[in-house]
């Protein structure tokens, strides 16, 4: 049995799709960070059967609703003295900016460098975006 | 108020909005003098990124037959861009000399951005596959005036339903109106693309039916809309030679369809329409032609807001 201790104050991304930990590990470049951090892979779960979790020690600055783009099941605990005092299920937001890259290799985003890569939700309960300029369907999650 | 607005994709107006361009063409087609100084002194900007000889000519001939004048480029290895200039500069430099832009650009979106960063009003001409709003204008003025209204119309679309950006313009366009039934006849590799059926025809709740061939939806119709399968859509030749013949129309495969149907086609045809349906009185598509004029010029003269 591994065991990795609670953590005092800060945050813990708790039900990432197993596999997933690593990409949001990358997305908040906490490499680049100083804080503590530990990070557990597919650990066993009553909703799913492996799971992913992201311990973070101390406070940190995450944007939520981003991350929720990269896994739309995380759920966000913020931690205080030991205690969950904060849990977050992130939305997905309306818009975002600058966080999907088109794929469609004809959308003028591919040439125009200069312009943000805008998404827009046109679906909630599928997940799923719209690039502003070319209409490409993006599923968050897959 | 269309003094100075864009037209990017046909929802950009209104169905309201839409009729206030459609009786300006009404007023055009009835007494064309009325309207020959409207645009004096005008200048329009024709930004032509990929060769088009129709939309080009009936841009141009709009403007002409307003009284106005045409500056522009119909080829982009002739202008700045082949130096590299972006489509920001681009506009913005151009807006410094005409009244009102039209561009057409291989790049989906292209003038989008090129109205994100213009003072005159831009006109989508066609970017790549995804949208060509003032063909849709050109259509909705053509069923319009031979069906007498844009209501309870069954339409049928056939081709390249896949990469057609005329059949997507037209799908949203006329989900917008009442009891609209889409009948979407194309080859399994040619089908429409989910989001128009899942973010228009399904979310709208759109009557619509997929049919393999041109014969088993035709009875039904009011409108047939023929399209061309593009060589330059494809990205191998070989797709293209397998299925550029797949959908042609003749008369046989019309021989039960409605006396006061009406078959339209954004044109150029290749071979999708068989020269014996010219002379058959439910073809409409050389008329549709001058529509578009017709409509370019009832656009030009609300978004300039000289009437």
């Amino acid at each position: 049995m591994m065991t990795v201790n609670s953590i005092k104050n800060g945050v813990v991304i708790d039900h990432i799709k197993a596999g997933n930990a690593m990409k949001l590990f990358k997305y908040m470049n906490l490499e680049k960070t100083e804080y503590r951090i530990a990070m557990i892979m597919n650990v066993s779960s009553n909703k799913k059967d492996k799971k992913d979790i992201i311990k973070i020690e101390n406070g940190i600055d995450i944007e939520y609703e981003e991350l929720v783009l990269i896994d739309p099941e995380i759920t966000i605990n913020i931690i205080e003295n030991e205690k969950v005092v904060k849990k977050i299920k992130p939305q997905l937001p309306e818009t975002v900016i600058n966080v999907i890259e088109c794929k469609n290799p004809r959308c003028v985003t591919s040439i125009e460098k200069y312009v943000d890569n805008i998404f827009y939700l046109s679906d909630r309960e599928n997940k799923v975006y719209r690039c502003k300029y070319c209409d490409e369907k993006h599923t968050v999650g897959e | 108020m269309l003094k100075g607005r864009h037209l990017i994709e046909p929802m950009d107006f209104t169905v309201e909005e839409l009729e206030t361009i459609f009786k300006t063409a009404d007023g055009i087609i009835e007494n064309p003098e009325k309207y020959s100084e409207v645009c004096k002194n005008k200048l329009l900007a024709t930004l032509f990124y990929e060769p088009s000889t129709r939309t080009r000519f009936s841009f141009e001939s709009a403007m002409l037959r307003l009284g106005g004048k045409v500056i522009g480029f119909s080829e982009p290895n002739s202008s700045s861009v082949a130096k590299g200039e972006s489509i920001a500069d681009t506009i913005r430099t151009i807006a410094c000399y005409a009244d009102i832009a039209v561009m057409r650009h291989p790049k989906e979106g292209a003038p989008y951005i090129a109205s994100q960063y213009s003072d005159i009003p831009v006109i989508n001409a066609g970017d790549g596959g995804h949208q060509h709003p003032t063909q849709t204008l050109t259509d909705l003025l053509t069923i319009r005036k031979y069906k007498g209204n844009l209501k309870n119309l069954k339409i049928g679309v056939c081709g390249d339903l896949k990469f057609g950006r005329t059949v997507h313009s037209l799908i949203k366009a006329m989900s917008r109106y009442e009891n609209t039934e889409i009948y979407m006849i194309s080859p399994e590799e040619l089908k429409i693309p989910d989001y128009i059926k899942e973010e228009v025809l399904i979310k709208k709740g759109v009557k619509y039916h997929e049919a393999k061939t041109i014969e088993e939806a035709a009875p039904e119709l009011d409108i047939l809309y023929m399209t061309r399968v593009q060589r330059e859509r494809f990205f191998n030749e070989e797709d293209y030679i397998r299925l550029k013949d797949t959908y042609i129309l003749n008369k046989e495969k019309i021989k039960y369809s409605k006396k006061d149907m009406i078959i339209l086609h954004p044109l150029p045809r290749v071979n999708e329409i068989a020269y014996e349906i010219d002379d058959d009185p439910r073809a409409c598509y050389f008329q549709q032609a001058k529509m578009g004029m017709y409509v370019r010029m009832a656009l030009i003269a609300n978004l300039l807001g000289v009437l």
